[in-house]
Formats: structure tokens, sequence, C-alpha cells
């Protein structure tokens, strides 16, 4: 951090020599560069759309392949839970029941999102080694696993902006403060839990 | 042994401030531990001396040199202070160590800045260790000029330094039906307040130039979950910045180091570490970070998504969780409010467990966004009694009840965004306890 202090003490005698009253003469640092040069970190993907999705494509097989080897260890056989996380299977109707259980299928409103995730973030232990290829298939393959997609399915782009996913209708967009109070000081009501005994 | 933990508070002298139940030894050290008051004071199982008029020795340090200044160091607490510890929870353990979190002993902070070595921490791939000088930002997406800035052209310029609080939207998630907790730290540790110093991101937005059509903006950090969350374009460009320091000195590895995006109330999930993207598009992007995490869920099998600002809450951090009163007397009722819709207006107290609340005194400075701190004083005659806060904010929103706030949301399971008041109880014997059920 030797240079940023450095920076750091030439920018505020910059500041105390250039600056007008209203504030300080804006300065523009950046260095252009070109949506090409940024092409190895744009990893996102739009996933209600698919905006983003690479070319490539896997097969349920190849994931189930790709699964054993890199990702039994934590997800455990079937992706079905493991030592170092839950089940990613099922959970598909269970969202109108007490205990909801969250998975890739059950709760993912795009299928795109699986995509994304494992792209970004999987495996855990060397996450951004997957090829687009691979991505591929281990979400055919958590997808099959979750009955949306066949056993023999190949997928893609085009397959996955095609799943309509379970919970695709689950989400409602912030609408707070929902829950309205008053200030009540003397006789009140006497504080209760949720579940009452 | 004296802990003093804050200079005001009257005549609480002895090791009050407890933390977690963790060992038979901790806690017989807790049973031992009291909360005295000048009025009645009594021995402590810590004095040497009876309480009667002692004469008081010249102590040892009186009487010696002590340590030398180093050449350079950077300093560290009290050994006698190094009980307080930020810890991971052990209320819902997960199972593994890298996509979890840690928490803060608020009941050990007594002002509103939480020291930089307990500040909370939630990570999704472990804490990363970037080499500013490697470290770059890129912006682009729907703006006219894609740009690159190193952690030096940041510096650069205007920096803005603000005081506010940061909570993780799964503060306290582990009781809304169940008291889990033991301790404050355990309940509500996922919360924090630093004075934080970086770039308004508007600054950089309008270098790069803004698609008049953008709308949303994502953040994303360079650490091994590239974690992301899509941000509206408001927040951007009226008051998120993007920090390098907090509290006086760079971010803490654990904190983002060497760059991060900070967003004044809300959850501490978008104030994405680490950071070295933002692009710029019309419409979010539906993460899993923003779907199947992080949202909250509803009756009728919905969830609620983007909810980010953390509402109105507060909570009396002492006499708290696994604390013990020794004996009846008079006791400084403490605790945090604060509202990530503004400033705290008003906190009330109660310790007849909701039916009589008591305006308490707010302890400047009150700031926007940020963690204020309240106190009341309290004649505890003794028998059972239940103590809980409940804040007030500059919009005049009441921080609700947890049975209010399931008359609107579901709240069983991984439940986000509990502000619900927070009783404790105090049973006959002093001891202090979660009542939340
Ligand atoms: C070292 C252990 C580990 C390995 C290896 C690992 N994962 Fe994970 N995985 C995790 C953990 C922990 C999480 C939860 C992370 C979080 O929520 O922040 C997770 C989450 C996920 C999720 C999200 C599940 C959901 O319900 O939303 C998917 C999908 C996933 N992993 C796929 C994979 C795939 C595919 C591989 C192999 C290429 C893999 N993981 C390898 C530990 C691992």
């Amino acid at each position: 951090m030797q240079s940023l202090k450095r920076t750091a003490t030439a920018a505020l005698a910059l500041c105390a020599s250039l600056s007008v009253a209203g504030g300080a003469l804006a300065g523009n640092y950046g260095t252009p560069v070109t949506e090409a040069d940024v092409a190895a970190w744009d990893i996102d993907i739009s996933t209600p759309t698919g905006e983003g999705l690479p070319e490539g494509q896997g097969t349920v097989a190849e994931g189930a392949k790709i699964f054993a080897e890199k990702c039994v260890a934590c997800h455990g056989e079937n992706a079905a839970g493991g030592d170092m996380y839950g089940s990613m299977v099922g959970g598909i109707g269970s969202m109108t029941e007490p205990k909801r259980k969250l998975t890739p299928g059950s709760m993912y409103p795009y299928a795109s999102i699986l995509f994304d995730y494992m792209r970004r973030t999987m495996p855990m232990t060397e996450p951004q080694s997957l090829t687009n290829n691979e991505v591929y298939a281990l979400s055919a393959y958590i997808y099959s696993l979750n009955g949306l997609v066949p056993a023999e399915a190949t997928v893609s782009a085009e397959t996955l902006k095609a799943i309509k996913m379970p919970n695709r209708d689950g989400f409602m967009v912030d609408d707070r403060p929902d829950v309205v109070s008053t200030r009540c000081m003397n006789n009140c009501p006497p504080l209760e839990p949720i579940l009452k005994k | 042994m004296t802990h003093l933990v804050h200079p005001v508070s009257k005549g609480i002298c002895s090791q009050y401030d407890a933390d977690r139940l963790e060992s038979e030894q901790r806690r017989t050290f807790l049973r031992n531990s009291a909360l005295f008051t000048g009025a009645a004071l009594t021995a402590s199982a810590f004095s040497a001396a009876p309480a009667s008029a002692a004469k008081l020795a010249v102590s040892q340090s009186n009487k010696e040199m002590g340590r030398e200044i180093e050449p350079e160091a950077y300093g560290m607490p009290s050994k006698f202070e190094s009980h307080v510890k930020r810890r991971r929870t052990d209320v819902l353990k997960n199972k593994q160590h890298w996509s979890d979190w840690s928490m803060t002993p608020i009941h050990q902070q007594p002002g509103i800045v939480t020291p930089n070595g307990l500040f909370y921490e939630r990570h999704h791939a472990g804490t990363p260790d970037i080499n500013p000088d490697e470290h770059a930002l890129v912006i682009h997406g729907m703006v006219k000029q894609p740009l690159k800035f190193s952690m030096n052209d940041l510096m650069r310029y205007r920096a803005v330094s603000n005081f506010n609080f940061m909570e993780c939207s799964g503060n306290t998630l582990t009781d809304w039906q169940q008291a889990k907790a033991t301790t404050v730290q355990q309940s509500h540790g996922l919360l924090s307040c630093a004075q934080w110093t970086g770039v308004p991101v508007s600054t950089l937005l309008d270098e790069a130039g803004l698609d008049p059509a953008a709308k949303w903006v994502l953040f994303e950090g360079a650490d091994g979950s590239a974690h992301a969350r899509s941000v509206p374009i408001e927040k951007c460009m009226t008051d998120t910045v993007l920090a390098y320091a907090m509290n006086g000195e760079m971010l803490r590895p654990e904190n983002g180091y060497p760059l991060r995006a900070f967003m004044p109330g809300w959850e501490g999930n978008v104030c994405v570490k680490w950071l070295r993207r933002i692009k710029v598009s019309d419409k979010p992007w539906h993460l899993r970070s923003e779907t199947a995490r992080y949202t909250d869920p509803m009756p009728d099998g919905k969830w609620r998504q983007f909810s980010m600002i953390m509402e109105c809450k507060s909570v009396i951090t002492r006499p708290s969780g696994g604390m013990m009163l020794q004996g009846p007397g008079t006791y400084e009722i403490e605790g945090f409010a604060w509202s990530g819709n503004g400033s705290v207006k008003a906190v009330d107290v109660t310790t007849d467990g909701g039916v009589t609340w008591h305006q308490a005194d707010l302890e400047g400075p009150v700031l926007d966004r940020c963690l204020t701190r309240f106190r009341h004083t309290w004649e505890w005659k003794g028998g059972p009694a239940k103590i809980a806060s409940r804040a007030v904010d500059s919009t005049n929103y009441v921080q609700p009840t947890v049975a209010d706030i399931a008359k609107q949301r579901f709240t069983s399971g991984f439940v986000q965004h509990h502000n619900g008041i927070f009783p404790w109880s105090v049973s006959e014997n002093g001891e202090v306890k979660n009542a939340i059920a």
C-alpha cells in the first residue's frame, strides 16, 4: 500500500491547490477499455432472458461423470446431500408446505441461474475452472435429477431458455413497510411469541 | 479483575459483559460475574479484599516503568480484553466455514463504532488476500465508455466519509419461533458500524457516461464466489460508496480489501466485497443470490425479492442473554437502535413484558442510518421480569413485534429481515435469557 499512500498525499496536495469555490475540479482518472478487453471477466447471465449464455452444450451422462469427479465429495451421491452441503434435489411443490425445501429445481425461477452460479462459484475448491461445456453438462445432470429435463437430454443455451421452472411465478417485489405498529405506552398487550404455548 | 465497559455507566465495575457460555469454566465465571451498582455494592467473587473499608495499597503499576515504546507496531487491545472476540455462530452450524459468518460481540461494544477486528463477517468462499497494486475495477455495459480503474486511480477522486451501520439480512434469523440464541452476540451480532471512506460510485458512473435507459447495476466480487448482486440505479446515484477504508484505516481483508461497495441502510449482502466489476443494464439479473437466497418467504408459497432495506430495529445489549443480575437494585439498561430508512427518533423500554413502555435516553451522536445507543435506568425489585426495547425512526415507523410480522410474512425456516422486538427474561435469581418464545 506504499504506492496508495503516496498517491493519497499527492491527491490531497492537488485538491488543496486546485480546489475552487463549490468543490474540487472533477478529474477523470479511468482508463478506457473495450468490451473485448473485459471478455474474460464478463461472466454474468441475465437469467430471465438467458442473455450472456455462451456457446456450447453438454449431456446428462457427461454431467454425471464430472459430478462424480469434482462435486460428489461435498454434495453427495446423486446430489442428495454430502459433507459440505445439503440436498440439491427435490422440493418441487413444497413452497406451500410448512417446511419449504430449497433446491435449484424447486427454487430457481429461471433455469440459467444454475449455469451462472456454477460457472462463477463451483467447484468451491476450484472456482472458474469448468469449461462452458462442462457447466452445460452439470446443468443437464442437476436438472435431470430434479425431473426438469429427460435423462437423455443435451443441454445448451436454447434448452436452458426453454425450461419453464416450477417457481417461475413465485416472486413478488419488495412492498415493505408491510407491518404497521403503533407506539403504545401504557396498558399495552403483552409481548407474545409467534407460536403461543 | 475489573472490566470497565462504559465510561458513563455509573458504578458498573465488574465483568458484566459476559459473552458466550462456551465452557464449564466460562459458565462458572459467568455465575460469579456480577453487575454492581453504586448503591448495592457487595463483594465480588473476584475481589481479593473484603468490601468493607479496606485500606488501598499502592499498585505495582505505580511503582515500576511500563513497557517502552516500540520503534513501530500495530497496537493491540489489552490482554485482559482477550475474551472480546467475534465468533462463528454455533446456533446454526454450517457444514464448512468458507461460506459462513462470524458475529460481532455487540454487548461488549461501548460506543457506536465497531473496531475493525470485531466487524462481523459473511463470505461465500472465504477471504482472499488481494494485492492492491494488481487489483482493478471495471465499469462496463450500458455506458458510453467502459473504464478501468487501478486502486491508485480511485484514491485520486474526492472521497466521502460517513458513519453507517451494516447489518446482514440474516441477523436474528435463528430466533423467530424458538429461542435458539443464548447471547445477543448470537442473536444480533451480524451487525456492526463503521466510518466508511471511499468514492461515490456516481462519480465513476458519470465519468463512464450512463446510457439513458440504464436502470440496474451489477456489483461483482473478485473472491472465489465472484459474489454478485443487482442494484437499482437510483441507489447508485444517491449514496452508494466504493469504500477502500473503514474507521481510519484501509479495509481489512475480511471486509473487502482493497475495495468494496457500501450502500447505507441496505443489507450487507449487496455491499459486495473485493469489488472488481460493475456492469450497467436496463434490468436486474435475478441471480441465485437474489432469488434462491436473500429473499423472504411470504404466505401462499411466495417469496419477496430485492428487499434490501434493513428496517428499524433495536435490542437491549445489557443486560442480555447469558448475563446475571446480582440482586435487586438499580441497573442501567442499554442497547442499540438503528434504521436503514433514516435516523432513530426514539427508543422505548419495557420491563414488564410490553404492558408499560418508558422512553429511553438516546446517547449522541444520533446519525442517519447509524447505530444509536440508548439508556434507561431500571429499579429491579427482584422478581421475574421481561425487558425489551422498541425503536421508532425518523419516518415514524415503529419497530414491530414478531407476532405482528408473522401476520404478514411466513416465519418458519431460513427467514431473513427479522427486525422484531426482542425480549429478554430476568429470572428471580437474576439470570437473563432469550425470551423470544
Ligand atoms: C468443497 C466443497 C464443494 C465442492 C467440491 C463443490 N461444492 Fe457446490 N456447494 C458447496 C457449498 C458449501 C455450497 C453453498 C454455498 C453458498 O450457499 O454460499 C454449494 C452450492 C452449490 C450449488 C447451489 C445449490 C442451491 O441449492 O442453490 C450448486 C448448484 C453447486 N454447489 C454445484 C456444484 C457442482 C456442480 C460442483 C462440482 C463441479 C460443486 N458444487 C462442487 C460446496 C462444494
